[in-house]
């Protein structure tokens, strides 16, 4: 009895030893085995649903493939123009309530829908618009 | 010179300021109404308000067209027949619904939901039925089981087709349920930040992606729809689809903050005609 537990015990420390070496080994090259993943683009995270969604809201005149785009908001277009300075397009990308409490414009940055990251990606892209 | 300016804004503040606050104090389902109805006339003038009863398809002739044909031949009158016998089939104790509701459950439907003083609560037109069946020794249905409740409220509403909306909200108490309502219909709920005004007030008549918003005043009347030919859904379902495309964690249905929306919600809609039962996409 008192033999079978030590080898259950045995067993499991083992398996840790496995498992905890497999999350190292796997941690140590991230992109290793799997096809090294292509880098998300702007535009990429404005036109996705679940990302930014802009066209559900925007639409996007010199964009050719901005397809069945929404009515909630101006289109974007000629926005180096309308916004000088970058930052304040940013941020108004990143919680649009902040200048306007009744804009309907999800606060991107401020309810984490998008990470500082991909915020910087999307305000480049719609930037260039 | 810049004083009187000043002055003179501030009276002009002060009084608007009473101007609001007497709206504040005096208001009523009624005037709450009436101002939903001047923003969406102000912005489309050239759609009746009758029309709302159609929801988005008042704003899009050929959607309206597509409806009407649908509408002659329903694809869902063979699911409104099976609510027709469960309406029609007596309770184990020989009674029936229309022995237990108002006026043998006919013309009633625009009368919910209704504020009930002895039990302080809003009742729901799904609420009164339960409560027939319990009354009468059955089990209650579940809200959410459209093959029961949804059937049978589809059939049922059909017995008060054309009636109008006639929500009343006249108790101290009734008032501060249509209140929570309101509060809940104008909060900003979820991840992405919307209330349910964002979209049916703000943006009524206007285009999120390809799909056209209907207004709030008239939705009410067309509840439940069979969507896509004879997929029921129920109001409070609806709401609850709502909640979770805006990443909310949805009140369940039949909660009092889901019957309290459904009161201010269908109070919008007074002195407009039932629609029972309709096709939607």
């Amino acid at each position: 009895m008192r033999k079978l537990r030590h080898v259950a015990a045995a067993a499991c420390a083992i398996s840790t030893i496995v498992l905890s070496g497999n999350v190292l080994a796997q941690a140590a090259t991230p992109s290793g085995a799997t096809a090294p993943k292509k880098e998300v683009t702007g535009k990429e995270l404005a036109f996705d649903r679940r990302k930014g969604n802009c066209l559900a809201c925007h639409g996007m005149p010199t964009v050719p493939d901005a397809e069945s785009t929404g009515l909630y908001g101006p289109p974007l277009i000629a926005m180096s123009a309308r916004f000088p300075d970058k930052a304040k397009l940013r941020a108004q990308i990143w919680d649009a309530t902040a200048i306007n409490p009744s804009s309907a414009m999800i606060p991107f940055g401020k309810h984490g829908v998008l990470s500082e990251a991909e915020i910087d990606k999307v305000t480049d892209f719609v930037y260039g618009l | 010179m810049k004083q009187q300016i000043i002055m003179k804004l501030l009276t002009v503040m002060a009084g608007l300021g009473i101007a609001l606050g007497a709206v504040t104090t005096h208001a009523s389902p009624e005037k709450d109404r009436q101002e939903f109805i001047k923003h969406y006339t102000a912005k489309f003038p050239n759609i009746k308000v009758e029309d709302y009863v159609y929801g988005a398809l008042a704003f899009d002739a050929d959607g309206r067209a597509q409806y009407d044909a649908i509408m002659e031949f329903p694809p869902f009158d063979s699911e409104i027949e099976k609510g027709r016998q469960m309406w029609e089939t007596p309770f184990k104790n020989g009674k029936t619904y229309a022995d237990c509701l108002p006026n043998g459950g006919k013309q009633i439907a625009g009368n919910y939901p209704m504020f009930d003083e002895a039990k302080g609560k809003v009742v729901t037109l799904h609420d009164a039925i339960n409560q027939c069946r319990t009354a009468n020794g059955e089990e209650a249905f579940k809200l959410n089981d459209m093959k029961t409740m949804g059937l049978l409220t589809a059939y049922m509403r059909t017995l008060s087709d054309g009636m109008m909306m006639n929500i009343k909200a006249e108790t101290p108490r009734a008032m501060a349920a249509y209140e929570d309502g309101k509060k809940t219909f104008f909060s900003r709920k979820g991840q992405l930040n919307f209330a349910c005004a964002s979209c049916h007030v703000q943006n009524a008549g206007s285009r999120l992606r390809s799909e056209l918003i209907s207004p709030a005043v008239g939705h009410a009347v067309h509840w439940p729809v069979f969507r896509g030919g004879d997929n029921l859904v129920s109001l409070q379902n609806r709401y609850s689809g709502c909640f979770s495309q805006v990443r909310a964690v949805s009140p369940a249905v039949g909660s009092e903050t889901m019957n309290n929306l459904e009161y201010f919600h269908s109070a919008l809609s007074n002195g407009l005609p039932l629609k029972a039962s309709v096709f939607r996409k």
